[in-house]
């Protein structure tokens, strides 16, 4: 009985850590659909949660929160689209330069707000809700439906992208566009714009992934996305740039840190950072192809138009 | 036409630094901060003494230009190297259990043991985002993203497990020997023997790269792979395996350094993310050997004088960070503007 107990608990906190990774991954995986690979999604990761402290404190209200989280995440992906759209800088490069201005710049700002009054914010948490039936289902009830908004929005978000990916005319233009940009500019679709819609939307997941990020823990820290938006991108390439297998990829992520909670509050001695390392290496062999092909949308990181380098 | 090129390099290089300036006014004012104070203090802490310039800047400046090296060699041959990160980690590691485990030998044996060990890590590090590459196909950008975590959390166990301290208690190492340890080169600073190192490495890899028939093929196959393989006179895949190799032993020999010159143990944060800092001391350098130097000096100093300038003038570190930023976007902006500028004129010659 108690083994059953801690083992739904287990999941229930992998699938909350999972979270921003997931809704991070999702985005990254439609920009990546467009030919662009975006490094910097970081950046905008630390901006969303920025903002979304800033919002939900000013109007105590969660949903404001989310709402300015993804916008700030939006801004700094324009930045980024600037100048790999408006300046045809390389990507990686732009990415590594968005991801460095996200970290510094909402320290800076954090610090001229808050460091002086020498206080640690408190905003509004997210809280989780049991939806009525589904949330009664022994194990898997408490395992996937009491949890927070966001957890059910990523249900939504998941079926949606794969139907708009692979069932409409327009996902079917992104994933062309991202194949072999000269043939989809001949059928008279315009690269720049699809390609700068792909980043917005990228951008704006991943600050709703630093909102998340930042109501979840009820506060702000400096470099409180922790890295997790180079992990989006691993978990973009173990998902193979489909919405369902990213969904899984990005628990089994979330399980690895989940462990680690685990370990440590149970005082185990065992080397949860060996754990942690697990999903890294199984991105790096999945990218082998051991698991068959992985593969990348073809034109992905080249630049466009491609004779101006 | 290489003249003229090293012109455009430096005219991009400083048009960059004025925007930056610019840019960084324009937050300081937006922010309530006195710009004048701030880089006044920036300036005092980094260059102000002797201690600030010797034991702060250059002290700093040693792994960004290692590193920065590092980079400068990837990029330079076409090689996306995110993993310095790692590569410096598996540098860091490597360099350390051999300066706890060498023994009682005296320092001109144990301390070049402790680089040789750094740099085999480092490039073995790089090995397998390189055998992907040649092998598979699979491109470097992600892989070395991914090796950058397996090493980090490879340090936290390290730091907790194999090799924590004797107590037991804090996640840390225990210090090196004094036998492993570099001489300072200024009395009274910390400045150490590694700076000499990093000179001799920018010497030596621009030579390398200018003057020898590797070096030059490694800078035709940055230029244009397909060229290189229409020439059918290098083979690529071995070609980039020597600049993956290169690369990460450079990256990791900046590990061994900064275990052996400064930080005597190895403890998680020890870079604090010099792996991406130094692609942006290569690309303000315009990825030139030489000038690596003085924009890894650059950048050392901001980082040096960061904690002057929230002493004196009130404004966060952090904003150190922000600035390093500025300086990576004006270097994008700029270079782009003027070889737009000038595309016109090089397509007649």
């Amino acid at each position: 009985m108690f083994e059953s107990f801690s083992i739904v608990v287990f999941l229930g906190t992998a699938i909350r850590l999972a979270v921003p990774l997931v809704i991070a991954a999702l985005g990254e995986s439609i920009t990546e659909r467009s030919g662009v690979l975006n490094i910097g999604i970081e950046g905008s990761i630390i901006a969303g949660a920025l903002c979304a402290s800033l919002a939900a404190l000013e109007w105590s209200s969660i949903f404001l929160g989310m709402v300015f989280g993804a916008i700030g995440g939006g801004l700094v992906a324009m930045v980024f689209a600037v100048f790999v759209l408006g300046l045809n800088a390389d990507q990686i490069i732009a990415g590594t330069a968005t991801t460095m201005a996200g970290l510094g710049f909402t320290g800076a700002i954090y610090q001229a707000r808050f460091a002086a009054t020498g206080s640690v914010i408190t905003l509004p948490v997210l809280r989780s809700f049991e939806i009525p039936y589904l949330g009664e289902v022994p194990i898997l009830g408490p395992i996937f439906f009491q949890q927070s908004i966001t957890v059910y929005f990523v249900y939504l978000l998941v079926p949606t992208l794969w139907y708009f990916l692979f069932r409409t005319s327009w996902g079917l233009e992104l994933r062309s566009v991202g194949e072999d940009p000269a043939v989809a500019e001949e059928s008279g679709i315009s690269i720049l714009f699809v390609r700068f819609l792909a980043i917005m939307f990228g951008g704006l997941l991943a600050g709703l992934a630093g909102a998340h990020l930042a109501l979840d823990s009820g506060t702000f820290i400096e470099n409180m996305s922790g890295g997790r938006g180079f992990i989006a991108i691993a978990i973009v390439v173990l998902g193979r740039w489909n919405p369902v297998s990213i969904a899984g990829a990005a628990i089994f992520f979330g399980a690895a840190s989940a462990l680690q909670f685990l370990f440590q509050s149970s005082g185990s001695d065992l080397p949860f950072p060996l754990f942690l390392m697990l999903p890294y290496l199984l991105t790096l062999i999945a990218l082998s192809g051991w698991f068959g092909r992985t593969k990348a949308p073809r034109s992905l990181a080249l630049p466009w138009p491609s004779k101006s380098r | 036409m290489k003249g003229h090129d090293a012109w455009v390099a430096l005219a991009v290089s400083l048009l960059a630094l004025l925007l930056t300036v610019f840019l960084t006014t324009g937050a300081l004012v937006l922010g309530g901060y006195s710009p004048l104070l701030t880089f006044q203090s920036l300036l005092a802490g980094s260059f102000g003494s002797l201690d600030s310039f010797f034991g702060v800047t250059l002290v700093r400046a040693v792994p960004l230009i290692v590193i920065g090296l590092a980079v400068t060699v990837a990029f330079k041959s076409g090689v996306w190297n995110i993993g310095a990160e790692g590569q410096f980690y598996a540098g860091a590691i490597a360099g350390v259990w051999v300066g706890l485990n060498v023994g009682d030998y005296p320092s001109y044996f144990s301390v070049p043991l402790v680089f040789l060990s750094a740099s085999v890590a480092g490039a073995l590090w790089a090995l397998l985002p390189a055998l992907m590459r040649t092998r598979l196909g699979v491109g470097e950008v992600v892989t070395t993203i991914l090796m950058n975590f397996v090493a980090i959390h490879l340090v936290s166990y390290i730091v907790r497990w194999p090799l924590q301290e004797e107590r037991g208690v804090f996640p840390n190492t225990d210090l090196i020997d004094e036998s492993v340890r570099l001489p300072t080169i200024v009395p009274g600073t910390g400045l150490h023997l590694g700076f000499v190192v990093a000179v001799i490495l920018v010497i030596g890899l621009s030579f390398f790269f200018s003057n020898t028939s590797m070096g030059f093929q490694l800078r035709a196959m940055g230029g244009s792979q397909e060229a290189t393989r229409v020439s059918g006179r290098s083979s690529i895949p071995q070609l980039l395996i020597v600049t993956f190799l290169l690369s990460g032993s450079l990256a990791g020999l900046a590990g061994g350094i900064e275990i052996a010159g400064r930080s005597f143990a190895l403890y998680e944060g020890l870079s604090p993310g010099w792996g991406y800092t130094a692609i942006a001391v290569a690309l303000l350098a315009d990825l030139n050997f030489i000038a690596v130097l003085f924009t890894g000096i650059f950048f050392g100093a901001l980082e040096g004088g960061a904690g002057a300038m929230q002493r004196e003038a009130g404004i966060p570190a952090t904003w150190v960070a922000g600035i390093e930023a500025l300086v990576l976007l004006s270097v994008l902006a700029s270079d782009r503007l003027f070889r737009r500028l000038l595309r016109p004129r090089r397509k007649e010659d």
